[in-house]
Parts: C-alpha cells; sequence; structure tokens
C-alpha cells in the first residue's frame, strides 16, 4: 500500500491508537498504569521492543516465508521469534548497559507476551507496508502506546483520592475513565485524512 | 465432585469479570451478537485442544522449556482456527481481523496451560477449559448482544426495536467508549453482586 509516512504516523499515533481505538494491549494497560513512573518506563520499554520486534519480524516474513510459501507458520513464527529476542535483549542490557536495565529490565518479561507487540507485527503485513511505513508506524504506535498509558496513569492518581462508591473502586471506575478518554479519541478522527 | 472445575469457570473465576484477563478480544469483537459468539467460538476450540494436548504430554516435557512448548501448541490450534475462518465465513474473519491470531497470546490460555492443565489429567484439564470457555464466550456474547440492540436495534442481524428507536439509536456504542462503559458496568454490578463482603 502506497501512503505517506506522515500518515502513516498520525494514523498510528493518534486516530487509530492501538489501545483506546483498536483494543490491543489492554491487559498491561490496566494492570500498569497505577503510577507516572512506572508507566513511563512501560511506555519507554514498548517503544524499544515494538521497534525491535517489526525489525525483525518484516525480513522474517518477506524474505523467508513467502518466498518458501509458509506463510501460515505466521503465528507460531512470530511469537517465538519475539519471545527469545525479549530474553536476548535482557541479557545483553543486563550484561552491557546498567543503568538501561534498571530502567526497562522489569517491563521486559511482561512485554514478552503484551498483543499490541504481536499485534503491530501482524498489521504492517496486513496492510502491506514497505520498510520505511513500517518502521513509521511502529514508531507511532509504540509513541500512541506511551502517551495514553502516561495520561491514564495521571487519571488514576487522582481518582485514588475521589469519593467513588464500593462497587465501583478498582476497574471498573478505570474502565468508565477510559470510555471518557477513548470519547475524546474519537475527536481525532480523520485528523489530516489519515486512516488506514 | 469434578465438575466444580467446570462450574467455577463460569461464575467464581469467570476468566474477563472475576480475573480480568483476556480483555482486548471481549471489548474489540463484543460489536455485534454474531460476531461475539463467532470469536467466543474461536477462543473456546483454542484453549480446550491446548488444555487436553498440554494435559498429555506435561509428563515427557522438561520443566525449563515448558513455556516455549506451550506457545507451540496453542499457535497450531491459532493457525488452525485461523484458516479455517478465513474458508468458511471469510465476512467474519473480515470483521474479527487481526484478533483471530492474537488468540496466541490471550492471557487465559496460556495462564490455564500453565496454571491447570499442566498439573492435573486430561479429563481435568478438559473440564477445567470447557468451563472457561462458556464463561468467557458467556460474557462476549452477553456484551456482543447488548450493544448491538443499543446501537443498532438488531438481534443477529433481525429487527426487534421499533423504527422509532433505530433511527435515534445510541450509535455511540458500537464504537470503542461504548464497549469500555459497558464493561465497566458490568464489573460494577459483578462486585456488588459476589465480592461484597
Amino acid at each position: 500500500m502506497n501512503i505517506s509516512p506522515a500518515k502513516v504516523f498520525f494514523a498510528s499515533f493518534l486516530v487509530q491508537n492501538i489501545l483506546l481505538m483498536r483494543y490491543i494491549g489492554l491487559c498491561p494497560f490496566f494492570g500498569v498504569s497505577t503510577r507516572i513512573s512506572t508507566s513511563f518506563g512501560m511506555g519507554l520499554a514498548v517503544i524499544f521492543v515494538m521497534l525491535l520486534a517489526t525489525l525483525i519480524t518484516y525480513p522474517i516474513y518477506h524474505f523467508f516465508l513467502v518466498p518458501l510459501n509458509l506463510e501460515f507458520l505466521r503465528t507460531a513464527s512470530f511469537i517465538l521469534v519475539i519471545a527469545s529476542l525479549v530474553q536476548f535483549v535482557e541479557m545483553f542490557l543486563k550484561k552491557s548497559y546498567r543503568q538501561l536495565y534498571n530502567a526497562l529490565g522489569i517491563y521486559l518479561p511482561l512485554i514478552t507476551t503484551n498483543c499490541a507487540i504481536l499485534g503491530t507485527t501482524f498489521l504492517v503485513i496486513d496492510y502491506r507496508f514497505h520498510l520505511l511505513n513500517t518502521i513509521i508506524f511502529a514508531l507511532g504506535t509504540g509513541l500512541g502506546f506511551m502517551l495514553v498509558i502516561i495520561l491514564f496513569a495521571a487519571i488514576r492518581e487522582k481518582l485514588d483520592y475521589a469519593p467513588i462508591s464500593h462497587s465501583f473502586k478498582g476497574y471498573p471506575i478505570a474502565f468508565i475513565a477510559a470510555s471518557l478518554v477513548s470519547l475524546a479519541f474519537l475527536g481525532f478522527a480523520n485528523l489530516f485524512g489519515a486512516s488506514l | 465432585m469434578r465438575f466444580k472445575y467446570f462450574w467455577n469457570g463460569i461464575i467464581l473465576e469467570n476468566p474477563v469479570l472475576i480475573l480480568m484477563i483476556g480483555l482486548c478480544p471481549t471489548l474489540a469483537t463484543s460489536i455485534s451478537a454474531r460476531d461475539a459468539l463467532g470469536m467466543g467460538i474461536a477462543a473456546s476450540f483454542v484453549l480446550i485442544f491446548s488444555n487436553i494436548f498440554v494435559s498429555a504430554i506435561r509428563k515427557i516435557v522438561p520443566d525449563n522449556i515448558r513455556i516455549p512448548v506451550f506457545i507451540i501448541i496453542i499457535s497450531t490450534f491459532v493457525t488452525i482456527v485461523d484458516y479455517i475462518l478465513q474458508a468458511y465465513e471469510p465476512d467474519m474473519y473480515k470483521v474479527l481481523g487481526v484478533f483471530v491470531p492474537l488468540i496466541v497470546v490471550n492471557c487465559i490460555i496460556l495462564g490455564r496451560a500453565e496454571a491447570f492443565a499442566y498439573r492435573y489429567g486430561i479429563f481435568d484439564s478438559f473440564l477445567d477449559g470447557l468451563g472457561k470457555s462458556v464463561g468467557f464466550t458467556l460474557v462476549i456474547f452477553i456484551m456482543g448482544t447488548i450493544r448491538e440492540i443499543l446501537a443498532q436495534g438488531t438481534f443477529f442481524g433481525a429487527k426487534i426495536m421499533p423504527d422509532i428507536y433505530i433511527n435515534n439509536s445510541l450509535l455511540f456504542m458500537i464504537f470503542p467508549p461504548g464497549g469500555f462503559l459497558l464493561i465497566g458496568i458490568l464489573k460494577a454490578i459483578i462486585n456488588k453482586l459476589f465480592l461484597n463482603k
């Protein structure tokens, strides 16, 4: 598909935000987004792994699975490659970049089975992007994830002190807050004509 | 006696409303009763068969490579479902889209393989998988039904609301905000009924 990279960026970052519009990656979203500092770390880790994962699965699909007619192995091969990649990155960071490991380390195992990462690698193939758009899409999606998770952590920090009826405490009020933030994101529809 | 593994999954350990896992497919594919039921059945197929297979090979799999083995078993069944849906239900596949291959990272399935099927016998694992599947399908189907009726005034595509409602329907229920709002209210009702101490 031939779309300008700018459109791809705005579509993945805001218009079709991965958390609020596509509903991918919600489990870690509701689990981690209770403090701004942890959300920031999680967001950075997601951007990092998302870029790496799409960069490694894109050539695997186009230069290995397609020529050999093995497209049906997409699901199995992608998840194994991503899981081993995350393990490898974790070991490498632990050995060589201690500071980065201290910032991101605890989030990396959580990300292995995060559907946001795997979902993005599937989406870039379903949309038939070329390599530049693939990188832009991964970057935009990761930034969109980070933006929403930080916004949401700020809301939840305030919610802790709000008087909420007993049955709405915790998850229910978080869902309803997500509904309102998502309603605001509907307002980005057709921003710069960016839609995929 | 053993049937408690089955009943637990429906209410007391309902994967979506009590354990709060598998949220993505529940919210994303519950836009109509038919699509919700399709997603429920697809995930149930994978969950039941992966539970049976994991339980069957649990004694020959070394402990430290069990997770990759689980993932390969699960992704095999996901690929089967993926291709069956593409061949026989292409319209539904277009709506469910990327969520069919994403069943592979659904926390319910890997979670049950690790927490239950790896430790118990084949029949118990089958019952556990069946119970969790029914619990998951029930929630997603109820949500799909409510959202379809409120947004379009139809049930399985058949008109059940008067024209005056359909012309002024709550169209926003079909969009993401409606899904978040509905699951928030359902969870609050469950809290009120079951978790009050």
